[in-house]
């Protein structure tokens, strides 16, 4: 299969604009590994999907973004709206179920949603926002707007209709849609590798649609924002769809409840080399950062991640009326008088 | 004052809203050649490529989209063709788009509208286009759900869904489709969740949807020569419900007869019971009925359809067995 590859980009951005892209990454880190300590502690109410080890893409790919343009995810989507610009504080406190949760406490760790930054919804049902991306993007495109959509889906994903059916239409109507599968390899416990008749999740099935095969190294964030940007790009100048792999590795289980057992300890160990943290480090090493300068970064992003979460422990849990409202526009959950 | 079919006053509430406000989409398979029930007709002409879009057969992809486009702020229109293929479709309708708006805390608004033929009617279209589907939506929080009964009524209710900011289920009779009815000149606006009083009558209340008001109507004028006065009521919507005017039909009448199309082991007339036994309890006089479709999956010969089918003459032996009572 001939896929157009991005390994390594080698167009990397002066320093600040990597140290920022760094700080950004570390502290969706620190903030998924804190929920995972918290989950342990009894603080998460309901399961949580941490994309520890797939910080990369989300932050990658919110780089080349306008604040305009629409965004969309899956339960596994905190760093999507994190790297978007969603309140943390407001995010955190949706997983705690505490007052000021970004979703009213309605959504919790699954349903991470923040439309003022265009983050438009995680979803927990597989493959079903596909479609939903695609309406954003049609509505782009009726309205002649510039607007582009990202859509990130798992490789798990793309087994199910949805994707088919959203692709397709995508690509029939040419619209301004990028879809990114993160592809860490694993659908649930199952390697995706045992669940696919074809190579690769999605690069495999791109020509189904008429849509250039296109890889690229997930775990490089600077690979990552050149090749979605390029998409992006294309769609807004009427180019039509793209849909892209993004090679990337859960460091966890499937989600805070599970140990990841079923995972070769060889091959844990030799991604963790791999993952964007430490490469982006070595990066800026390489690059003459000092070290010291790094560590205190570090230090700053870790503090402040503990404070995030130590107010809102403190926080209440949310008002009881308040599961009655936004059923309806109007506010209310009436159904009958 | 002009005659219109049902089908053509899906088409003048669709052409009437469309006119309205630029806001209002259509999605569907076949829709700009009219589709397979030619209620679309002439739109695509009419209002352009832009406004009238063709699908493939992909019904996930369909309704998804009017979703992703209505929280961007279009307000679209998704041919569902029959019913009864909500089935491939209805992780989007009851997960995505009747859970989104209070998932997210309110942060989006969802208004669309999914629509399209539903029902049985003893037309020969079995058991994988001849469903009535009302019952499916109802059980879920979220989906404001519309089932008109005659052409004036379809123009005024549809419009009504389309200019509601939630989204709506409307349910076209495919029986009624060929009927014609008088539609007065203009704009046409039924609000959603005030049901219709079609008949005013004091022995027993008749509680119809679609195509079965007109049923009751006729069961209700068969009954004025046995000297029996039934109150005919056209719910118009199921959710949001006009409860009270079925609870305020009962305080006068004191007996119910619920006439749904909907399968008996779970119709919509089954809320509608509930309601009775729980709020009219003491102004019955008599046990509720349900004249109900058949708990079978529907047949397709029209002997066995006229077994299973509600009619007329149905509604009429079972007010007769519940005067008796």
């Amino acid at each position: 299969m001939p896929v157009t590859q991005a390994m390594a980009s080698e167009r990397r951005p002066d320093i600040s604009a990597q140290t920022a892209l760094y700080e950004q990454m570390l502290f969706i880190r620190r903030f998924l590994e804190k929920v995972d300590v918290l989950y342990r502690q009894g603080h998460v109410h309901g399961p949580a999907h941490l994309g520890l080890g797939q910080e990369a893409i989300a932050v990658g790919a919110a780089t080349v973004l306008r604040p305009e343009d629409y965004s969309i995810g899956t339960y596994r989507g905190h760093a999507h709206a994190l790297a978007r610009g969603a309140p943390a504080e407001a995010v955190l406190a949706e997983l705690l179920g505490r007052e000021g949760g970004i979703c009213a406490g309605k959504g919790g760790s699954m349903h991470i949603t923040s439309v003022e930054r265009g983050y438009y919804g995680s979803y927990a049902i597989v493959g079903a926002h596909l479609p939903i991306a695609v309406g954003l993007a049609w509505a782009s495109r009726i309205k002649k707007t510039e607007q582009v959509t990202v859509c990130f889906f798992g490789d798990g994903a793309v087994n199910i209709g949805a994707f088919h059916e959203a692709v397709n239409l995508a690509a029939l109507w040419a619209l301004p849609i990028v879809f990114v599968c993160e592809n860490n390899q694993y659908m649930e416990y199952s390697p995706i590798s045992s669940m696919i008749p074809v190579d690769r999740p999605a690069a495999s099935r791109a020509s189904a649609y008429g849509l250039e095969p296109l890889l690229v190294d997930g775990n490089d964030v600077f690979a990552v924002a050149e090749m979605v940007g390029a998409a992006v790009d294309k769609a807004r100048d009427g180019g039509g769809p793209a849909l892209i792999e993004a090679d990337t590795y859960r460091l966890k289980g499937h989600s805070v409840a599970d140990a990841g057992a079923y995972r070769p300890a060889e091959e844990v160990q030799r991604w963790r080399g791999q993952e964007p943290l430490v490469r982006q480090r070595a990066a800026l090493l390489a690059a003459g950062t000092d070290e010291q300068d790094l560590i205190k970064l570090e230090t700053r992003v870790a503090i402040s991640v503990s404070g995030l979460a130590d107010r809102v422990l403190a926080a209440p849990a949310p008002d009881p009326a308040t599961v009655w409202t936004d059923v309806w526009a109007d506010g209310g959950s009436r159904w009958r008088n | 004052m002009a005659e219109l079919t049902f089908r053509n006053a899906v088409l003048a509430a669709l052409a009437q809203e469309m006119e309205r406000d630029e806001r209002v989409v259509l999605l569907g398979e076949d829709i700009t050649s009219g589709g397979v029930f030619k209620t679309t007709t002439g739109l695509v002409d009419r209002f352009g490529p832009d406004r009238v879009w063709d699908t493939p057969i992909s019904e996930q992809a369909i309704v998804g989209a009017a979703m992703g486009a209505a929280m961007a702020g279009l307000r679209p229109i998704a041919e569902i063709m029959f019913s009864d293929f909500y089935a491939v479709c209805w992780d989007q309708v009851v997960n995505e788009i009747a859970k989104t708006r209070y998932m997210t805390g309110g942060q989006v608004t969802l208004p669309l509208v999914l629509r399209g033929a539903n029902g049985f009617g003893s037309l020969g279209f079995g058991s994988q286009h001849g469903q009535s589907v009302e019952n499916w939506a109802m059980c879920v929080p979220g989906l404001k759900i519309v089932s008109p009964a005659s052409p004036v009524e379809m123009v005024g209710l549809l419009a009504a869904a389309i200019r509601d900011d939630d989204p709506v289920l409307v349910f076209e009779h495919k029986a009624l489709y060929g009927g014609k009815a008088p539609v007065p000149d203009g704009e046409h606006f039924i609000p959603l969740g005030e049901a219709r009083v079609v008949r005013a009558g004091s022995d027993v209340t008749l509680v119809g949807l679609s195509i079965t008001v007109g049923m009751c109507e006729r069961a209700a004028a068969t009954l004025d020569g046995a000297g029996i006065s039934a109150e005919v009521i056209d719910l118009r919507t199921l959710v949001p419900l006009d409860a009270q005017a079925v609870l305020g039909s009962l305080a006068k009448t004191g007996r119910l007869v619920i006439v749904e199309e909907n399968p008996g082991q779970l119709g919509w007339g089954a809320a509608i019971a509930a309601l009775a036994a729980e709020e009219a309890f003491d102004d019955l006089r008599a046990p509720v009925i349900r004249v109900s479709g058949g708990n079978v999956p529907w047949p397709v010969a029209p002997e066995l359809e006229a077994v299973v089918d509600v009619s007329p003459d149905r509604v009429v032996s079972a007010i007769q067995t519940l005067m008796k009572h």
